[in-house]
C-alpha cells in the first residue's frame, strides 16, 4: 500500500512519528532532557509539549539512569515511554538500567511483564562535535539479549522504524544517525514496512556492501561512483541490528562472492565481526575474497579535526572495494 | 491514626535527628509518643494485631526453612531477613491491595504479606526461575539484586499513578548499603521534582555485607531527605506498631499529592548477609546479643499476651500453622522438578525474535547431544 508522500528531513519524520503515536495511544509518553519547551537539542520533539502537555512530554532532571529507570516503572504501570538520550556518549550512565533491568525484565518475569520502552539515541560522527557526541555504541546493545536495536538510514525509514519501535512490546534501542538528521527524503506514511528485516537499497551483482544507519548513504554514493568504473555493488541496509537479518546478505554474497561491511563503530568486536563470521560460515564455498570491513580504528573517537580521516568515507569504501575486487 | 491527627499532619514536626519513634517497647508495653498516637487498640484491633504477629512468625518460618534447605543443598543461596520482620510486616500492612512495593532481595516478609507463595519465591534461590510470582497480581515487584535500581522503578511507577489520576501509592524498599547507589539519589530527585506518590522505606540494618553504616554515611540517613525537600521520619524498625503507624501516615500523605516521604527504620540483620556469608569475620562481640533482646517478634508476643489480644490456644494454633508451612515448603522445594532445558529460551522477548528462534533450534540439537 502506498499513499501521498511528503518531503521531510529525518528530524521532521521522527517528529511526525512521535506525534502520530501520541495521537493514537494516550499511553505513549516522552521523557528526556530538554525535550519540552526547547523541543530537544535536535528539535525532534519540537511542538509536542505544547500540543500534548508536560505530563506526556516530560522534561526530566539531568540524570540518564533516572530517565530509563523511571521509564521502567512507567512501563510496569502500563505506559509506553519513549525516552531520549541526548547524545550517544551520554547513554552510559543509563547503561546499567538498560542492560540489567530493561533487557532482562520480560525474561525474569517469565513473560508476565512487558516493557515497551523505546530508547532513542542520536549517534555517530561527522558533525564536528566535541568529545562524547560522535560515538557509535550499538554493539554493546546488540550484544545484550532482551533488547531490540533499530537504526534508520533516511527520513522515510526513520518514520516507519520509529512507529514500529513504539508499537513493539519489547524494549527497542533506537539509534538515530545524527549526521543524516537534516537529509531530506520523500516520506510515504502509508507504506507497509517490516522493520525487523534488512533491505536491498541498490542492486548489483559484483560485490555486496553491508551497512546501516549513517553508512547507508555513504555506501550508496560509493556504489554510484563504482558503477562509473564498471563495478556493480549491491547495497544492503540492515536497519534492524537485533534481530539481525542476514538472509538477504547471504543470498547476495552467494551470488557476488565478495562482501564488504561498513560501519563507523570501532572495527574490533564491532557488528562487522559478527556479520563476517556468519557470512563466511554460510557462504564459505562461494567466497572469492575475504569478507572485509571498513570501520573505525581502535581508538577513542578522536577530536573532530581528525574525524574525516577516522570515519569511513566514500573514498575509503571505493578503495576497499577495488582491493577486494582485485583478489 | 485518626482523621484529625492526619489533618494536622503531626509528623511534619519530626526532625530527622530525633530519637526513632517507638510505640512498642521491647518489654511489650505500648508507649506513648507525642507526635504519633497508637495506631491500634488492643481490643478493637485485635484481628489486625494478631494478623501482623502471625505474618511475622510465618515469615520467620519461611526464613528458617529456607536457610535449612540451603544447608542441605536444596537451595543455592538464601538471603535472610531475620530480625527485620517488624519493619517489613508493619509497613506492608499499611499498604492497600492496589498499592505497589518494589523490593530488594531481602524483602521476603513483605513478599509474604503481599501474598506471594514462598514456594514460588524460593524458585529464585533454587535456580528454577529468576522471578517466581506475578508482580501485578501481588503489587510486589520482582526481587532486585543490583541494588538501588528498583528505587527508580518505584518512582516511575508512581509517576504512572499520577498520570492515571489514581490515589494508589508505592513503597520503595532498600537498605543502608543501597542508599549509596546513584540510582537512589536520582530516584529522590525525580520523586521530589514530580511530587510522586512514593514512600522511600530504608531499612537501616547496620550492615552492607561486611561494611558498617559508618562506611555509607556520617549522618543519620533520614537527614539526607531534607536536601531533596521531603519529610523524613526515623522509626524503631523492630517495632511493628511504629512501622504500621508511620507508614500509614506516609502513604496517606503521598496519596494527597504532597510528594514523597522518607522513612528510616532502624533495625538489625540478625542473620548473615546470605548463606554464603560469615558475619563472625566482622560483627563485633555482643552486638547480636544486644539486638536479640530487641527482637521484634518477642516484644509483640509480650504485648499480645499482656493485653489479652491472643491467648495460649491461639499461639498453639499458630505454632501448628508454622509447622504445616514448613512441611509444605520442604516438600515442594525438594519435590520441584527442574524445568525442561529448552525452556531457558522462553520469554527472552515478548514478540518473536529471529536470533533467539535460531539459537533455540540449534540448542534443541545441542541438548540432544548434537554439534553446535
Amino acid at each position: 500500500m502506498s499513499g501521498v508522500t511528503t518531503e521531510m528531513t529525518m528530524v521532521s519524520a521522527l517528529n511526525a512519528a512521535l506525534r502520530r503515536a501520541m495521537d493514537e495511544d494516550p499511553k505513549v509518553l516522552l521523557l528526556g532532557e530538554d525535550i519540552g519547551t526547547l523541543g530537544g537539542v535536535f528539535r525532534v520533539t519540537d511542538g509536542l509539549a505544547k500540543d500534548f502537555g508536560d505530563s506526556r512530554v516530560v522534561g526530566t532532571p539531568l540524570a540518564e539512569a533516572g530517565i530509563v529507570g523511571t521509564a521502567v516503572g512507567l512501563a510496569m504501570r502500563g505506559y509506553r515511554p519513549v525516552v531520549e538520550i541526548q547524545f550517544d556518549g551520554f547513554v552510559y550512565p543509563a547503561f546499567d538500567q538498560i542492560v540489567t533491568q530493561v533487557a532482562k525484565h520480560h525474561y525474569r518475569s517469565g513473560g508476565r511483564t512487558t516493557l515497551p520502552i523505546v530508547i532513542r539515541i542520536p549517534y555517530g560522527g561527522g558533525i564536528g562535535a566535541v568529545e562524547h557526541h560522535s560515538e557509535s555504541p550499538e554493539a554493546y546493545f546488540v550484544h545484550t539479549p532482551g533488547l531490540r536495536t533499530l537504526t534508520p538510514a533516511d527520513a522515510d525509514e526513520a518514520y516507519h522504524l520509529l512507529r514500529a519501535a513504539i508499537a513493539c512490546d519489547d524494549p527497542v534501542v533506537f539509534f538515530e544517525p545524527k549526521r543524516r538528521y537534516w537529509d531530506r527524503a520523500e516520506v510515504d506514511t502509508a507504506r507497509a514496512v517490516d522493520p525487523w528485516t534488512s533491505r536491498v537499497v541498490r542492486e548489483g551483482g559484483d560485490i555486496t556492501l553491508v551497512a546501516y544507519g549513517p553508512m547507508v548513504r555513504t555506501c550508496r554514493e560509493a556504489a554510484d561512483a563504482l558503477a562509473g568504473q564498471g563495478v556493480q555493488a549491491q547495497v544492503i541496509d540492515l536497519r534492524s541490528l537485533s534481530p539481525l537479518d542476514l538472509d538477504p546478505v547471504i543470498a547476495s554474497v552467494q551470488r557476488t562472492g565478495r562482501c564488504v561491511v561498513v560501519h563507523e563503530a570501532v572495527e574490533i568486536a564491532g557488528l562487522g565481526a559478527e556479520i563476517a563470521a556468519q557470512v563466511q560460515q554460510q557462504c564459505f564455498f562461494h567466497l572469492e575474497a575475504p569478507v572485509t570491513r571498513v570501520a573505525g580504528a581502535y581508538l577513542p573517537y578522536p577530536p573532530s579535526r581528525f574525524e574525516k580521516h577516522y570515519l569511513p568515507s566514500i573514498d575509503r569504501v571505493i578503495a576497499t572495494v577495488n582491493q577486494v575486487m582485485s583478489l | 491514626m485518626t482523621q484529625d491527627s492526619h489533618r494536622h499532619d503531626p509528623l511534619s514536626g519530626f526532625l530527622p535527628s530525633d530519637e526513632p519513634i517507638r510505640l512498642l517497647a521491647p518489654d511489650g508495653t505500648a508507649t506513648a509518643h507525642p507526635l504519633v498516637p497508637q495506631p491500634v487498640d488492643p481490643i478493637a484491633d485485635a484481628d489486625l494485631l494478631r494478623a501482623m504477629y502471625r505474618d511475622m512468625v510465618l515469615a520467620r518460618r519461611v526464613d528458617t526453612e529456607a536457610t535449612a534447605l540451603q544447608r542441605t543443598g536444596e537451595l543455592g543461596l538464601w538471603s535472610s531477613c531475620l530480625g527485620q520482620e517488624a519493619a517489613q510486616i508493619g509497613s506492608a500492612h499499611a499498604m492497600r491491595a492496589n498499592d505497589f512495593a518494589f523490593p530488594t532481595y531481602r524483602e521476603s516478609a513483605v513478599a509474604w504479606a503481599r501474598g506471594v507463595d514462598p514456594v514460588g519465591l524460593l524458585g529464585l534461590y533454587r535456580g528454577t526461575t529468576h522471578g517466581g510470582w506475578d508482580p501485578v497480581e501481588h503489587g510486589f515487584g520482582l526481587f532486585t539484586i543490583v541494588l538501588g535500581s528498583q528505587v527508580l522503578h518505584a518512582v516511575g511507577y508512581a509517576m504512572g499513578i499520577q498520570r492515571d489520576g489514581s490515589d494508589d501509592a508505592v513503597i520503595a524498599y532498600y537498605g543502608d548499603g543501597a542508599g549509596s547507589e546513584g540510582d537512589v539519589h536520582e530516584a529522590m530527585v525525580f520523586a521530589t521534582v514530580e511530587a510522586a506518590p512514593v514512600v522511600f522505606f530504608c531499612q537501616n540494618n547496620g550492615w552492607a555485607i561486611s561494611e558498617p553504616i559508618e562506611r555509607q554515611t556520617r549522618v543519620p540517613f533520614a537527614q539526607r531527605a531534607a536536601g531533596y525537600g521531603m519529610p523524613a521520619v526515623r522509626i524503631d524498625g523492630n517495632d511493628v506498631l511504629a512501622a504500621l503507624a508511620v507508614t500509614r501516615w506516609a502513604l496517606e500523605r503521598v496519596r494527597t499529592g504532597s510528594g514523597p516521604v522518607f522513612i528510616e527504620a532502624i533495625t538489625y540483620r540478625m542473620g548473615a548477609h546470605t548463606t554464603s556469608d560469615d558475619p563472625t569475620r566482622y560483627r563485633p562481640a555482643g552486638e547480636l546479643e544486644h539486638w536479640a533482646n530487641l527482637d521484634p517478634i518477642d516484644r509483640m508476643e509480650r504485648y499480645l499476651r499482656s493485653t489479652g489480644a491472643a491467648d495460649d490456644a491461639w499461639f498453639a494454633d499458630l505454632d501448628a500453622q508454622a509447622e504445616a508451612l514448613g512441611e509444605r515448603i520442604r516438600a515442594h522445594v525438594r519435590g520441584a522438578q527442574d524445568p525442561a532445558p529448552i525452556e531457558m529460551f522462553d520469554h527472552v522477548y515478548a514478540e518473536p525474535h529471529a536470533d533467539v528462534q535460531r539459537d533455540r533450534t540449534r540448542w534443541e540439537s545441542i541438548i540432544a547431544g548434537g554439534a553446535a
